[in-house]
């Protein structure tokens, strides 16, 4: 049976008719056409479908839909405001912290919701705050590195 | 998932009459970060689902003359930054720094966590070392279930189908106690092969009461009462390798990918020698 959910994402108001077992990530994806949020264990261990729900970051593949209803969602397609990347998303190019890029749209977010708390993190706490995340590429010296220049360039 | 109903009762009052009345073709779901993982794999197939998450009154972190009760909605992460459980329970912030990743702890629920009754879960072992009780609810009324008790088998809780867990409680620990919580993963959010929680009260240097319980080395939570035998009415320092072995001992490990019974039982003995000797140092401290 399907009940109509009100989602506001990026800023943007949405209502869509959802079966009630969907899950967050499935509605992005399949009725918002939001894809930056990617499908890689569907179990919570991976971390590329991470989005923010208020501010934090959460697996949306793990999230009812009927649960993100009313909350302020943000995946990585609200990040760029006026064509201007985030700090975030300019540094992973600069640092050369992308390789196949699967998981890149969770590993900025998830660095996103680090910064948004903790402005100054020192390495470890990135390592930490970035230990849901998996890169298959084993790229993570360079997305560690890549979150450690953009607070350098978030302004204060 | 299998398709499922998702029932929206407005208070914990018309949950337990929802559950009441469906009992085992529902679940309750909160978060629904151990849950959607067993929907998904269809392990369980329920027709209703119960929402719960977002009801008041059931998200506190409160004091009082006794001890802090926590509400069964408040997220791991809410426990773990909490500045009242980081000034005096500081083992459980610092086990729920450990539970998963923090997107996870963002979502899942400390009740949650605990109904689901994996005896990996890192809540449990800490949470029966500190000598905690939850409150359960249904519409027969409520009953207190010593965290101990609550785990009875594999993925099993002491609840009845119609009872819903609304709130943990924990006693101030006794003046001169100190705890620690350690587990060993592959990754750091990952699932314990192995963790151990102690808690010991210390008089004069000579432990007064130790308890010493195990995760992820049995079908649930197990209690190391001969090793914390071997510690009470001794100093620490003394008795360690003894108490470390008979630990192991008492721990009933599967062997799986992870490791071989021989291993984790060696985890075992290993952890908790960390662990008893970091409680010890912190009831020393906490004395002086």
């Amino acid at each position: 049976m399907k009940q109509l959910l009100w989602l506001r994402v990026n800023d943007e108001d949405y209502e869509v008719w959802v079966e009630s077992w969907k899950t967050l990530l499935e509605v992005l994806r399949e009725e918002l056409d939001l894809t930056g949020a990617k499908e890689g264990c569907q179990e919570g261990y991976c971390g590329a479908c991470t989005v923010l729900i208020d501010g934090k970051a959460v697996k949306s593949c793990l999230v009812l839909a009927r649960h993100a209803q009313g909350r302020l969602i943000t995946t990585i397609e609200g990040l760029t405001k006026d064509g201007q990347l985030h700090p975030l998303q300019q540094t992973f190019i600069d640092h050369f912290a992308v390789q196949c890029g699967f998981c890149t749209p969770g590993m900025i977010l998830a660095a996103k919701a680090l910064l948004d708390e903790n402005p100054d993190p020192r390495e470890e706490q990135v390592k930490t705050a970035l230990s849901g995340n998996l890169c298959r590429c084993t790229g993570y010296v360079k997305i560690v590195e890549a979150v450690l220049a953009a607070k350098e360039k978030l302004p204060r | 998932m299998r398709p499922f109903e998702l029932l929206e009762p407005r208070d914990i009052t018309e949950a337990c009459s929802l559950l009441a009345e469906h009992k085992e073709k529902a679940k309750i779901v909160a978060g629904g970060q151990s849950l959607l993982v067993l929907l998904k794999a269809r392990l369980i197939a329920p027709r209703y689902l119960i929402n719960i998450k977002g009801f008041s009154g059931l998200e506190h972190i409160q004091e009082n003359s006794n001890g802090i009760r926590i509400g069964a909605l408040v997220t791991h992460r809410a426990i773990e930054t909490s500045p009242l459980i980081r000034e005096r329970l500081l083992m459980l912030a610092e086990m729920e720094g450990r539970v998963a990743s923090v997107q996870i702890r963002n979502w899942g629920t400390i009740g949650g966590n605990l109904c689901h009754a994996d005896p990996a879960g890192d809540p449990a072992p800490a949470l029966i070392a500190l000598g905690a009780k939850v409150k359960v609810r249904s519409v027969r009324g409520e009953r207190e279930i010593p965290m101990e008790e609550f785990f009875v088998d594999y993925l099993e809780s002491a609840l009845e189908a119609d009872e819903i867990l609304t709130e943990i409680q924990l006693p101030y620990p006794l003046p001169g106690t100190g705890g620690a919580f350690i587990k060993e993963a592959v990754r750091f959010g990952d699932m314990a092969i192995a963790s151990v929680a102690a808690v010991v009260t210390l008089e004069r240097g000579v432990v007064k009461d130790a308890r010493l319980v195990l995760g992820a080395v049995g079908s649930t939570p197990i209690r190391a009462k001969e090793a914390e035998k071997a510690i009470i009415g001794n100093m620490v320092a003394d008795v360690l390798e003894d108490a470390c072995r008979t630990a192991a001992g008492e721990a009933k490990p599967v062997a799986d990918i992870y490791g071989s019974v021989e291993y984790k039982r060696h985890l075992v003995k290993v952890i908790t020698k960390s662990v008893l000797t970091e409680a010890a140092r912190r009831a020393q401290e906490e004395a002086t």
